[in-house]
């Protein structure tokens, strides 16, 4: 059991379990101590120093997030003492901080603002030290941005990156007044190993790492009149997009956000959810057709386990850190990239429109899709497949740009063509869900039954953050072209964050994995955890939008990818078949080894 | 010279005992309880700047379980104006070997590192040499310590104790939160003792004479001599080993050169003291503590520009990390560059003043907390140098 350690807060006597820190003992006696360099998802750092407190019978004021709780130490939250040294802190970081607020992407939504008019810092204590910093702004890379002016160095990216991507893309470089959080040799982003995962931009409680907007480009191409604008929204941005606009957690607004897309003027509102059902089909054609490869063909070029490609921070990640096993990516592009394709093409043709005047533009809760996006191999349809990519943060501005009162509107449903999906698309916004659709797909596939698991919820490869999920189904009595398959075990591997993916390969790697199928997520829970959803985005709502995304799944009436009556139609009409001659062409790619730095 | 000269001591650099490790070998002979009691006894502190006493410290970190434990020898000696600890390595090293088996003895250590300050590389190669010999000799007596030296890279900041672990495990020399402490969480996270250079030569001479003897120099709270490091406007600069408790006016008048009108005590990072408070002011931990920096101006130096050079050490030695330190020491530098071009009146100086109270009290590290002590010491005192 657990020592209790008891002390007092601001008169209070409370118990703590022994190790607790000071800030979660006040927050569980909802006594507010401002942080700013804390963040629930990473180590503690203890640099910014804003939540210090004061300590009877200690001469220095302890970081309250990182001072453990100690028997009878009686603490002051509030004291004259500790509400001097905290505006003295604020105060110094606006002193080195470019504070144009009105200039920067964040203002209304930044940590050091609300913490500044909280302190009334308006008298500007101390000197500007902004001119003599000679900041630089890293705005060279299609999805993040790095403004150094900006930037506080509380290192929540660096911790970010480090902790639960494994990237290091960003650290800290040099020291005292020149100390910044940079790059390898200072390299630009799209240089480095950096996979535009975002996670550092959702936790940068300042200006200083942000998305690259496309918010006026969207505009733009809405009010050309000579163009067809098409949106398509990831399973995600549902569950999350209510949170930027003054909702709870866990919202699902699946209607709502459509009717506000439509309410925006774009021309026709479509779901990535299509695609994401069009992925299995094919992704689980693949996963069979490797299989078969090598249990009956003996052939010991193919490249087992098969690995999801759905995550763009993941493929950028792996293209860095693990070049020799990019054979084992499945070759399908991303549902976002396999819709941009046919966007130009099948839906151009069906709705008989130039393709030319198409402007293709993706909802994301990610950023990494900006640069999935740009990438030269991303023009199958002969344009540029997807024009634009734009967050769920974007979205959420362009609705109140547009003075929409979201929550009042009505739900509608998405338009067609390509807007019919099923429960198997929208689990794809959280981790284990492609593994869950490919294996409601496959199996049926193989053995002509439904996959055993009641309510087709496949519970075993329901994974939750932090850890990596191994877990196997049975093939029995398979249809007689999958007869090599009988009392096969199909070998899962389910796993979010790159630190956990990161594992995961060394193990394919080194031999001493026999998977047959890995599904990872570049970001922690998936993508409801992406770095383009709304913030904060933490553990606890992480948790909230799973629930959502699941409720949404037993909600649809169609909950099995080949099902999706839209998808048959684009095989009879257009495709033919999966893994055919037209498939290859627009809807799998292929992947570049990248340095290792 | 008058004839009220400050007691000279010849405990660190007296000579070595007539037999090599012979303090060693009979103080291993001795059971922990006993060495402990002694040092105990004997009140020794640590001879860094902090002062925390040196038998706690051991006694804690003996108590730790763990299957590894450390011993490290600071020797990472950056604070402008002290320059002893290379004066001991290059003269005694071998009483700092001694002292370091003896605490890995006591706390059960497997390994001993002396974090060697980079710009000392110059000693490495004697150093190694004489390693050699206490290997050999550790090995004759039947103890396994054996030591290693890693050297620094030059940042003032790997002083800090937990900078320092960083460094030596390769990562960026910055301070850690404590708790945990040393003694508990250290290096490579194992219980830890990290004592300066001086300590170590401290504890094998209180092995060697005993407590009582040790306890007849210095004051109740400051027991013991120490090695200083004498600089600036004197007629004669080194380094001299003298009682620990003496008033200031005495040692001023030792070595001051008759116009002394400020002594910085415990460098760049400590206290400035004026001429009218040479009196009163004892140098020990009762009085102004001191790592062994004895800094004394004369009245043609201007205190500004003193303070001005202390600052720009910090501006760029802070590891950075925190928000204090690291930009506090930018806002105090300018802040008094601004107060004397006159682009900021003479009150500025006041809201600087209530700042490095707070820096003093918010940063991380010891360092953070230390880095304003000049600026109040030197601001409160000089005012009147600061404005004109």
């Amino acid at each position: 059991m657990t020592k209790k350690i008891n002390l007092t807060i601001d008169g209070i006597q409370v118990t703590a379990d022994e190790g607790t820190t000071i800030l979660s003992a006040a927050r569980k006696l909802n006594i507010h101590v401002p942080t700013l360099c804390y963040h629930e998802d990473l180590c503690v750092a203890g640099n910014c120093r804003v939540c210090v407190v004061e300590q009877e019978k200690v001469r220095t004021l302890p970081a309250s997030c990182a001072t453990p709780v100690s028997e009878g130490m009686v603490i002051h939250t509030n004291s004259g003492k500790v509400r001097l040294a905290r505006k003295h802190i604020v105060e110094l970081l606006l002193s080195e901080h470019n504070a144009d607020c009105t200039k920067c992407y964040k203002n209304g939504n930044c940590e050091l603002q609300s913490l500044a008019s909280q302190m009334l810092t308006g008298d500007h204590m101390f000197l500007d030290l902004v001119p003599d910093h000679h900041y630089t702004i890293d705005m060279f890379n299609s999805a993040i941005i790095k403004d150094d002016s900006r930037c506080i160095r509380c290192q929540r990216c660096v911790r970010t990156c480090e902790e639960l991507q494994s990237v290091s893309a960003l650290g800290v470089a040099y020291r005292g007044n020149h100390m910044k959080i940079s790059t390898f040799f200072e390299h630009p982003l799209f240089e480095v190993v950096c996979t535009n995962c975002g996670q550092c931009v959702n936790r940068c409680p300042t200006g200083a790492l942000i998305e690259r907007n496309y918010v006026d480009q969207v505009w733009d191409a809405i009010y050309d009149p000579s163009k067809h604008v098409v949106v398509q929204t990831a399973p995600a941005v549902r569950i999350a997009l209510g949170e930027a606009l003054g909702m709870p957690p866990g919202k699902i607004v699946t209607g709502k956000m459509v009717s506000a897309m439509k309410r925006l003027g774009f021309d026709s509102v479509l779901d990535t959810d299509f695609t994401a059902d069009l992925t299995i089909i094919e992704e689980g054609h693949e996963l069979l057709e490797r299989l078969k490869r090598s249990l009956v063909d003996r052939d010991p070029k193919v490249a087992l386990p098969m690995a999801t490609s759905c995550s763009p921070g993941w493929i950028k990640f792996l293209e860095h850190t693990f070049p020799e096993l990019l054979p084992n990516l499945s070759s399908c592009k991303s549902p976002q990239q396999m819709f941009g394709a046919l966007v130009k093409t099948y839906y151009a043709q069906k709705r008989k429109l130039d393709p030319r005047n198409v402007v293709s533009v993706s909802i994301m809760p990610c950023t990494a899709k900006k640069f999935e996006a740009d990438r030269p191999e991303m023009r199958s349809s002969g344009y540029k497949d997807v024009d634009y990519v734009l967050t769920t943060r974007e979205l959420a501005i362009m609705i109140s740009q547009a003075g929409l009162d979201f929550n009042m509107l009505p739900d509608e449903p998405f338009d067609n063509i390509m807007g019919t999906s099923t429960g198997a698309g929208i689990i794809f916004g959280t981790t284990g869900g492609v593994m869950e659709a490919a294996l409601r797909t496959v199996y049926e596939l193989v053995t002509g039954r439904e996959v055993p698991f009641e309510g087709l919820n496949i519970t075993p490869v329901r994974g939750t953050e932090g850890e990596v999920r191994e877990t196997s189904v049975k093939i029995t009595k398979p249809k007689a072209e999958f007869r090599f398959l009988d009392g096969i075990e199909i070998r899962c591997v389910v796993a979010n964050g790159l630190a956990y993916a990161k594992k995961v390969m060394q193990k394919v790697k080194d031999g001493k994995a026999n998977y047959h199928f890995i599904e990872i997520m570049a970001c922690p829970g998936g993508c409801l955890g992406g770095g383009g959803q709304p913030i904060p985005t933490n553990k606890e709502i992480r948790l909230k939008r799973k629930q959502a995304i699941y409720a949404e799944d037993m909600g649809m009436p169609l909950r099995k990818s080949h099902d999706n009556p839209e998808v048959k139609e684009l095989y009879k009409d257009f495709l033919g078949k999966p893994l055919g001659h037209k498939s290859h062409e627009l809807l799998h790619t292929h992947y570049t080894p990248r340095k290792r730095y | 010279m008058s004839e009220s000269k400050l007691k000279r001591v010849d405990l660190i650099f007296g000579e070595y005992s007539s037999a090599k490790y012979k303090v060693l070998a009979d103080t291993l002979k001795r059971s922990n309880e006993e060495i402990l009691e002694d040092l105990m006894e004997s009140g020794l502190k640590g001879r860094g700047g902090a002062g925390f006493p040196t038998a706690m410290k051991w006694k804690l970190a003996a108590e730790a379980q763990a299957k590894q434990k450390f011993v490290i020898c600071n020797a990472d000696e950056g604070e402008p104006g002290t320059f002893k600890d290379r004066e001991i390595l290059s003269r005694v090293p071998r009483k700092v070997f001694s002292g370091m088996a003896i605490c890995g003895k006591v706390i059960g250590a497997t390994r001993g590192y002396i974090y060697l300050r980079g710009e000392y590389q110059f000693l490495l190669a004697d150093l190694e040499r004489e390693l050699d010999q206490y290997h050999e000799n550790i090995r004759i007596l039947g103890f396994d310590f054996p030591i290693e030296i890693k050297l620094g890279s030059g940042a003032y900041i790997c002083g800090e104790e937990s900078a320092l672990f960083e460094s030596m495990e390769g990562n960026r020399g910055e301070p850690r939160n404590k708790p945990p402490y040393p003694t508990t969480n250290g290096y490579m996270n194992q219980p830890t003792v990290i004592n300066n250079v001086e300590t170590f030569v401290n504890v094998v001479m209180i092995m060697r004479l005993g407590p009582i003897q040790f306890k007849l120099l210095g004051t109740t709270d400051s027991r013991g001599s120490k090695v200083f490091s004498v600089s600036g406007d004197t007629p004669i600069p080194g380094i001299y080993e003298l009682e620990l408790g003496m008033p200031l006016d005495k040692f001023v008048e030792e070595f001051g050169d008759g116009d002394t009108k400020a002594v910085q005590v415990g460098g760049a990072s400590g206290f400035c003291v004026p001429r009218k408070k040479f009196k009163e002011t004892v140098i020990g931990f009762e009085g102004v503590p001191t790592g062994g920096s004895m800094m004394l101006f004369n009245s043609s130096r201007s205190m500004y520009n003193v303070l001005h050079n202390y600052l720009e050490f910090f501006e760029e030695e802070s590891c950075g990390q925190c928000t204090p330190c690291r930009v506090g020491c930018q806002q105090l530098r300018k802040g008094i560059v601004a107060v004397k071009k006159g682009n900021k009146k003479a009150q500025y100086l006041d809201q600087l003043m209530k700042l490095s109270e707070s820096m003093k009290i918010t940063a991380k590290c010891g360092l953070g907390q230390s880095v304003a002590n000049s600026f109040s010491s030197i601001v409160y005192n000089f005012k009147e140098e600061m404005i004109y």
